[in-house]
């Protein structure tokens, strides 16, 4: 497309009360990339995610989506943009109460006045896409917890969006059905030019579905580079992650004392 | 040891002061919640974000059909109550017959409303947060919000319709099986006939009355929708937090409305 | 936009351009479902098809479909990259007949 990338994060910087949670985080993803999030838990990076999809304003710094401010653009502005972006959170986030080619079909209903009919195959397809064909009938209680992330997924780029943003693709799932779940990642990105961006502490589905990675620790951003980038940085927490080491930290006596004790 | 003291009080009131700012903070959100889902009732068709109409009618049914044979049972006690009472206590002055008046105004402007309020708030209230609370962990509203759909508008304001429809409905028919309650004690007790129970009734009771049980009942019914939609968007931490939120839910909205019924009451009858 | 339908030998082609996104394919399946509802065998050129979403796509199952229920010749000519890469994603270049142009599809007819 152009030289502008489709997302471009400037200096986020993000406070829960008195925490810092993100603290001056930089990083863009160009079109038609798999650009993937990494950190450990607390890193920041579910935090980052919810920046991305425009469900928590931070304290400071902007957000471009396909070249919009989300921090700062008209409700308006933000509802046109969802149109273009599809997500599929951690644990699904099916609605309960309607059936599985429902729940796909809900963005077309709310957002097209496209013809029931042309709906119901829109929504068959993707379903098919994810290898569910056949599955809308049914009800998410009834689906696994791969066919869920599947299904989620259809809902996701049901739209056919630009711009799709999956949280933790593999976790919690058997290593053939999470291969399966790579393998379409790469599958959208390569037939549909989607821009993708995966949030995950997986290390083997980064390093496979990644053409960039950017690591997070402690709600700064270590490194962004591709896979052989971060393979060879020498930075310590990066290799910690990379070698599943724990985190060891420095013990500082008095403040550790004081931990134990409560005074 | 003045200094410990100091901090004592000053904690005391530190803590007094945050419950306050977070109880007005509270009621912010509902007051909040209210106006948004009003306007996308009466402006989402314009907006063409129209509220479901299905879903609205899914919860009347709900609200409604699914609750009249407590609210019968329930109110059929109370007009029986009201009857044993009544004539007791009219026996002392041998004005028995009387009650016939007293148990058709208190019911019609207080205990139709006030039972059907907290039946139904217990009944769909708790129902309400539960639901929105499992959606909140489930993070069904993040990805509502992300597709672009308003919760408000698709979960709330359907919610709201349906209360504000429902419940004077309800009342409506809790006024008439207290009623009756009251007839069928007082035609064992007194002897009084239906007809003849009915007629009286009818000839105390005017319009004002029923009207005024019936706003109120509309109160009720903000405030059960809200307190239960609003205690669900609010919950944290997985199932245990729905839990909580639920009976929460429940507490708060039965003392909501039985203070607003009070004031309600002061300011209608006074 | 509305998708001008031409005739020739035998079939009723319709012709979809540019880009047949949510804006346009609701006109693409009025189209392709009126040249059915007509009776005619109807084939649909892609070839000036820069970018097709899924609701074009849609709209092309639902006129097969179509044209199956009322035994009627159906299928795709002139199919771009960027097409193609779309249907194969569903499977679908599986399922529609499609050939290079009007003269291989007559050629393939017999």
């Amino acid at each position: 497309m152009t030289n502008t990338p489709a997302i471009e994060v400037n200096n986020l910087v993000t406070h829960y009360g008195p925490r810092l949670i993100l603290d001056g985080v930089d990083f863009s993803v160009d079109y038609g990339e798999v650009m993937v999030i990494m950190g450990g838990s607390g890193s920041g990076k579910s935090t980052l995610l919810r920046h991305l999809l425009g469900l928590h304003t931070p304290t400071h710094g902007c957000i471009k989506l396909l070249g919009h401010d989300i921090t700062s653009c008209s409700a308006d502005e933000l509802q046109d943009l969802r149109r273009n972006m599809g997500v599929s959170f951690q644990g699904g986030a099916l609605l309960s109460s309607m059936s599985v080619a429902e729940n796909v079909m809900l963005p077309l209903r709310e957002h097209t006045t496209l013809d029931e009919q042309t709906m119901g195959i829109m929504a068959r397809m993707k379903l098919e896409v994810v290898n569910l064909g056949g599955f809308g009938d049914l009800n998410p209680s009834q689906l696994s917890g791969g066919m869920i992330k599947r299904a989620a997924l259809a809902r996701a780029i049901v739209t056919d969006p630009k711009l799709l943003f999956f949280d933790e693709p593999s976790a919690g799932l058997d290593p053939v059905v999470a291969a399966e779940l790579d393998e379409l990642i790469l599958k959208l990105r390569d037939t549909m030019k989607m821009t993708i961006v995966v949030v995950t502490h997986e290390l083997d589905s980064a390093f496979k579905i990644a053409d960039r990675i950017t690591v997070l620790d402690h709600g700064k951003i270590l490194l962004t580079g591709r896979v052989e980038d971060v393979r060879a940085s020498d930075n310590e927490r990066i290799q910690d992650l990379l070698n599943r080491r724990p985190r060891e930290e420095e013990i500082d006596a008095d403040d550790y004392l004081r931990r134990l004790t409560g005074g | 040891m003045a200094e410990p003291q100091q901090i004592w009080f000053l904690t005391a009131l530190e803590g007094v002061g945050r419950r306050v700012v977070e109880q007005v903070e509270e009621f912010g959100y509902y007051l909040a919640l209210t106006v948004e889902s009003v306007y996308w009732i009466v402006f989402g068709v314009a907006r063409r974000q129209p509220v479901r109409i299905s879903a609205s009618f899914q919860h009347m049914v709900e609200i409604g059909l699914a609750g009249l044979p407590i609210v019968f049972v329930l109110s059929f006690s109370i007009g029986v109550m009201l009857a044993i009472q009544g004539i007791h206590t009219l026996k002392q002055f041998g004005a028995e017959t009387q009650v016939v008046l007293g148990i058709a105004l208190s019911v019609t402007r207080e205990f139709g409303p006030l039972i059907t309020g907290i039946l139904v708030a217990g009944r769909s209230g708790s129902a309400l947060a539960a639901r929105i609370g499992t959606m909140t962990v489930n993070q069904e509203i993040d990805a509502l919000r992300v597709m672009g759909i308003n919760p408000v508008r698709y979960l709330v304001s359907p919610v709201l319709l349906a209360m504000l429809i429902m419940l004077p409905l309800v009342t409506l028919f809790a006024d008439f099986a207290a009623m009756f309650g009251g007839a069928v004690f007082c035609k064992l007790e007194l002897g009084i006939s239906y007809a003849a129970y009915w007629d009286q009734s009818t000839k105390f009771i005017v319009a004002d009355d029923v009207l005024q049980g019936l706003t109120k009942s509309m109160v009720f019914a903000v405030i059960i929708a809200l307190v239960g939609v609003a205690n669900g968007f609010m919950v944290s931490g997985g199932a245990d937090g729905v839990g909580k939120s639920t009976t929460r839910a429940v507490v708060l909205a039965i003392s909501y409305i039985v203070m607003a019924d009070m004031l309600f009451t002061y300011f209608l009858t006074l | 936009m509305a998708y001008p339908t031409k005739s020739q030998d035998g079939y009723d082609i319709v012709v979809l351009s540019d880009d047949v996104d949510l804006s346009c394919s609701p006109e693409a399946r009025k189209a392709i479902l009126a040249s059915l509802a007509s009776g005619n065998h109807t084939l649909v050129d892609l070839s000036a098809v820069t970018y097709i979403d899924s609701s074009g796509v849609a709209s092309l199952v639902e006129g097969f479909q179509t044209a199956k229920k009322s035994d009627l010749r159906f299928g795709l000519i002139g199919v771009s990259e960027a097409a193609m890469s779309v249907l194969e994603l569903a499977r679908l270049d599986k399922v529609f007949p499609i050939h290079s142009d009007l003269a291989a599809r007559l050629k393939a007819d017999g």
